[in-house]
Parts: C-alpha cells; structure tokens; sequence
C-alpha cells in the first residue's frame, strides 16, 4: 500500500545484504569524510551557506527517515520544521532563553505536534495519508498567520537573538555559531543512521514493503509508524529550531506548503531511500537557489521541472545511482 | 428588520449564498479529482493549478479574441481538458506501472511549473473579469438581496454534478468507466479500450476544473494563485467524504462550502480552518471517511 520505495528502492534492487561488513565500513568512511569536510567548509566556503545546507540537510534526512525508511509519504513536514522555528525564535527572542534552550522548546513542541497529527494521519494509507498531513500542515500555516502576536503575521519574528551557548559563548560571530550548527548536525545524521540500523529500523522498513505481514508476526505496524513519524517531526523540529537562531528569522515562509513541497524534491534528487541522499539533494537545490535567487519565480517553475524530470527519468536519486554503480547501499 | 441570533438576515443569507458558491467549486473539484482517482489512482495535485488556467483561458478569450463568457465556458474545458489529454498521455502513463505517490509528485511539479509561468507572465496581484451583461443585477428576495450571476453559479454547478452522476452511473460510458475502475484488465477483455478512456477521463477531470475555474472567474479576480491554496481545501473535502462515491462527493462539497459560510457569520476566526477541523473529526469517528467504503 504505501510501500513507495518497494519497487524502486536502491538498497532493495541491488541484493546486497545491507549489514555486510564491506558496507559497515565504507558507511563509515563517509561519515569519516563528511566530518573532515564539516571542520574544513567554514574556511573554504561562506559559513552561512554552509549553515543552511546543514539545517535543510538535516531537515531532509528527517523526512527521509519516515519516507524511504518508513514508507510514509508526508506532505506537511513544513509544519513541524515551521513550528520549532517560531518557538524557537519566540523563546529566544521573547522569553531570553540561551540557544541550546530555545532549540530544544522548539524540537520538543514539534515532536508533540508530530505525535498529535501522526495519530490522526495514520488511521489512513497511502494518498490520504499525504493529503491528511498537507491539509494538517495548512491548518498550523493559518493558525501562524492568525496570531500575529506569537509568530509576528506577515512579518514573522525578526532580529531573534543568537545569545550565549549556555549562557557563555557568544554565537554572534559566524564562525562560532557554524561549530554548534555542525554539531547538532552531525548528531542528527548520527541518530538517524542508528536508527535505520537498529532492531526498531528492521521493523520498519518490514512494514513498508509488507505491511500486512509484519502485521501478522506480531509486529504492531501502527505503534511502529507513529513512533517513526513522531523521531521524523522531532528531527525536522530540531532543523527549523536550529534555523531560527541561524538566520535570526521565523517567518511564514517556514510553514507555507511549498516548503513541505521542498523538502519532498530535496529527498527525491538526493536518492530517497538512501542514507546520505538527503544531504546530497539539499545541497544542490540549496545551492540553486542561492544561484538563481535573482531569477523570481522561475525558480518556482525549474524546481517544478525538476520534480518532472526526477520522477519520470530520476528516480534512483544521485546518491541512488552512485550506489547502483558501486553495487552497495548508501 | 428582524434578527436571527443577533445576526442582520442580509449579511446571514449573504454569506450562506458566498458558502454555496465555494461549496460549488469543491463538490466540482472533488468530483473531478474521485473520478481520476478511481481510473488513473493517482490523486491529481494540478487539478489547482487546472482550475486556475480555467479562469485564465476565459480571461485570454475574452481580451485577446473578443470572444465573451459563454463561449468560454466551452471553450475553456474543452482547451484545459486538451491539455489535460497531453499530460496524461505522455507524462502519466510512464508512471502507470508505479507507485501512486510518484503520480503525486509529478502532478505536484506540473503545479508548481504552471502557477509559476502564469505568475510571470501576469504578476500575482489578479486581473478582473466583468460579469457577462445577462447576469448583471440581481433580485431583492425580501430577506436578502441575490445577485443573478452567484445564484447562477450556484444552480450551474448543481447541474453539471448531478450530469456527472448520471452519466457516470446510469449511462453505457459510465457503464465502462465503473468497469474500469473495478477491473481494468478484465474490462479491456471484454474489448473495451480502456487506455483511451482512462485518457479521456483524465482530460473529463480536468475539464470539469476548468469549468469551476470559468465560473468562479467573475467573482475572484483571475489570479494564478487562486487554485493553490484551494486544492489543498478540497483534498481535505475529499477526505472527509471518501472518493468512493460520486453523489457523496457532491453532497460533501456543498455542505462544507455551507458550514464554511455559516463559520464566516459566527466565528470568523475559525473560517479558514473550520474545513481542516471537521476533516479531524471524522478521522477520529469515521476514519474512512463519511462516503468511503472501508480501506
């Protein structure tokens, strides 16, 4: 029913065990290489770029958690991410909480949101269960616009201030700010991939691509799928919380539907299904958009084009299709 | 003047009538969008954006042809529904063999590729379009005024819903298209073609936004964002009342589009999300939805 990757999942196609040692080790390699990469980005290239890619990479590997691993296609993430982002920048900013602090209200107001809507969305499959989370999704984009006196309206909240990592580190410089960004990154891409990779992970992608027979071996696939939606709200909470401080700025743009439309074309031209597509994906429309900013709303029409062209020709993903050719799951 | 609950009877029947009108364009919409569900089982995320070219094609003709509103509520379906034609033939049909979702996100990139050509081309602050002569004025009812064109959109939509049904369920066509959607593959052994009718029922769809599209021209201004913040709206319309029945589409769509009005009167704070609130009720009640037959 809702196994979207069943037919096309990489990892599935390739029939490769996916705990094989060989594949454990180049996991880890990559995680190596893109913790080296993390400590040397912020001298090569503008740290606030960087900080971006990482937020929506994270945001991403979120989303990917509950599409690729948990076969649950949400089209309303930008509530969760857009949520965390006004609490946090409401904390911060209003009630003068240190960073690490608003962050944290804003990634445990989005899990709650997560478990909230995760609890209706479930009780239907498959194209009601995007349309359920798109349609919840729009109810907290009016309920944002509506009070003007929590998110700002049309204005949303601005200047919110970076403060003091616990009260003790300034964040107002760039590069100060990019080591804690790096960080909660890297912690995220962490959880997420001992997540994929543990007994509950099995379970889960168990349930994608069988969902009636996990059923009848026991396995409760309902718990199953709202805990993964409620880890993957969290995450995506976590994303927005972070971005708020980041870009001193909440604004409706964070909760509008075309950003839950974002985060689904980020996952699908990174590779959905795969571990480190997500990352790969938001770095490019990322990168786009900060190549094409000048462009309007052509940029609205390439992403559409870019959507058409990865679903009907794309649809491994560029991390999908460097693990095709290398014959082992990423 | 009298009072009902504190409430002047004009402003009342007023929005009670602007409430049947939106209601009018999500019973059309979610028909369209139940009946390529049940052929193509994808759910139709440009069906928005198809609406909005309706209201568009009508603009076009009238400014650069000189052609007026009732020649364009022809030709508008029939122009939209051919583009509709194209899509489905050479875009959806690759997608046929996979997942539903992906049929999702393909419609979702056609969506977000059209809003933002017409967003380019004619900025996003909506162009007018007059009321035809005709239906210009309108009749004083003793307790509300009602203008000719919104009564007319009204009765319209009530009569292209109720067509639809019967041509879907009483009709040899509807015949086939309820075979079809059953069992295609039997259907085509009895030698029916069922790829061209699953193409024309495509093209039927989106027509039939396009005709929405047309008739709500004249009341919002022709703006290319206008379909977008409506599918969503409709999807959950279409959640509430299951897409397993054509005349429940019909009856979900009016009704909401009433209590939607009746929210406007007595607590406008909530008339945006009302739709959104009562589609979670039903989750939590009926979960399959108030016409669907069980998933």
């Amino acid at each position: 029913m809702a196994d979207v990757t069943s037919a096309e999942a990489p990892a599935a196609g390739l029939g490769i065990s996916e705990t094989s040692k060989g594949t454990e080790r180049l996991h880890r390699a990559i995680m190596i290489g893109l913790a080296v990469a993390l400590v040397t980005a912020p001298f090569v290239a503008y740290p606030v770029f960087v900080m971006k890619v990482l937020c929506f990479g994270l945001f991403a590997l979120a989303f990917n958690l509950l599409l690729g691993y948990g076969g649950l296609l949400s089209f309303g993430h930008a509530a969760y991410f857009g949520m965390a982002s006004y609490v946090s920048a409401y904390t911060a900013k209003h009630w003068g909480l240190t960073p690490e602090l608003a962050i944290l209200s804003g990634t445990v107001i989005a899990g709650l949101l997560g478990a909230l809507f995760g609890s209706l969305a479930i009780r239907r499959q498959g194209i009601y269960f995007a349309m359920i989370t798109l349609a919840l999704a729009q109810m907290v984009f009016f309920f944002s616009l509506q009070t003007p006196r929590f998110t700002g309206g049309e204005d949303g909240i601005q200047a919110v201030p970076r403060g003091k990592l616990f009260g003790l580190f300034s964040l107002a410089d760039d590069r100060a700010l990019y080591w804690l960004v790096a960080v909660i990154f890297m912690g995220g891409l962490l959880l997420i991939y001992r997540i994929i990779h543990s007994p509950f992970g099995e379970v889960c992608k168990a349930i994608r691509d069988n969902e009636p027979r996990a059923i009848s071996l026991g396995y409760r696939a309902n718990q199953y799928k709202l805990a993964v939606f409620v880890l993957s709200a969290t995450l995506a909470g976590l994303a927005g919380a972070t971005k708020a401080i980041v870009f001193q700025l909440a604004s409706l743009t964070d909760v509008h539907w075309s950003m839950s439309g974002e985060v689904v074309l980020m996952t699908l031209v990174g590779g959905l299904g795969t571990v480190f597509g997500p990352i790969a994906g938001a770095l490019v429309i990322v990168a786009m958009q900060n190549y094409l900013a000048t462009l309007g709303a052509w940029v609205t029409v390439i992403q559409g084009c870019i959507f058409v062209i990865c679903v009907l020709l794309f649809r491994e993903g560029i991390v999908g299709v460097i693990a095709k050719a290398i014959r082992r799951p990423l | 003047m009298f009072e009902l609950l504190g409430i002047p009877p004009q402003a009342l029947f007023g929005q009670v009538l602007l409430g049947l009108i939106n209601g009018s364009f999500y019973a059309m919409l979610s028909l369209g969008l139940a009946v390529i569900f049940g052929l193509l089982n994808i759910i139709n995320f440009t069906h928005g954006a198809q609406y909005m070219m309706g209201a568009f094609v009508a603009w076009m003709a009238l400014n650069y042809l000189g052609l007026n509103y009732w020649v364009a509520l022809v030709i508008s379906p029939l122009v939209v529904g051919a583009t509709g034609i194209v899509i489905e033939r050479f875009l959806l049909k690759r997608l046929s063999h996979l997942d539903h979702l992906y049929g999702l996100l393909l419609t979702f990139g056609l969506a977000l590729i059209i809003q933002g050509l017409f967003r380019n081309q004619y900025g996003s602050s909506g162009l007018p379009y007059q009321i035809p002569p005709q239906l210009a004025g309108g009749h004083n009812l003793g307790f509300m005024f009602l203008p000719n064109y919104r009564g007319w959109v009204v009765i319209a939509s009530l009569v292209v819903c109720l067509a639809t049904w019967f041509m879907i369920e009483k009709t040899r066509l509807g015949a086939y298209l309820r075979a079809a959607t059953e069992n295609p593959t039997l259907t085509q052994a009895f030698g029916i073609n069922v790829p061209l009718l699953v193409t024309l029922t495509y093209g039927f769809g989106v027509a039939l936004a396009a005709l929405a599209g047309v008739l709500a021209a004249p009341i919002y201004s022709v703006n290319p964002n206008m379909g977008a913040d409506l599918i969503i709206v409709v999807f959950a319309v279409v959640v509430i009342g299951g897409m397993g029945s054509i005349l429940g589409s019909i009856i979900t769509g009016f009704s909401l589009g009433l209590v939607e009005g009746l929210t406007k009167v007595f607590y406008p704070e909530a008339s945006a999300t009302v739709i959104f609130i009562i589609m979670v009720l039903v989750l939590l009640v009926k979960p399959a939805g108030l016409f669907g037959r069980t998933a």
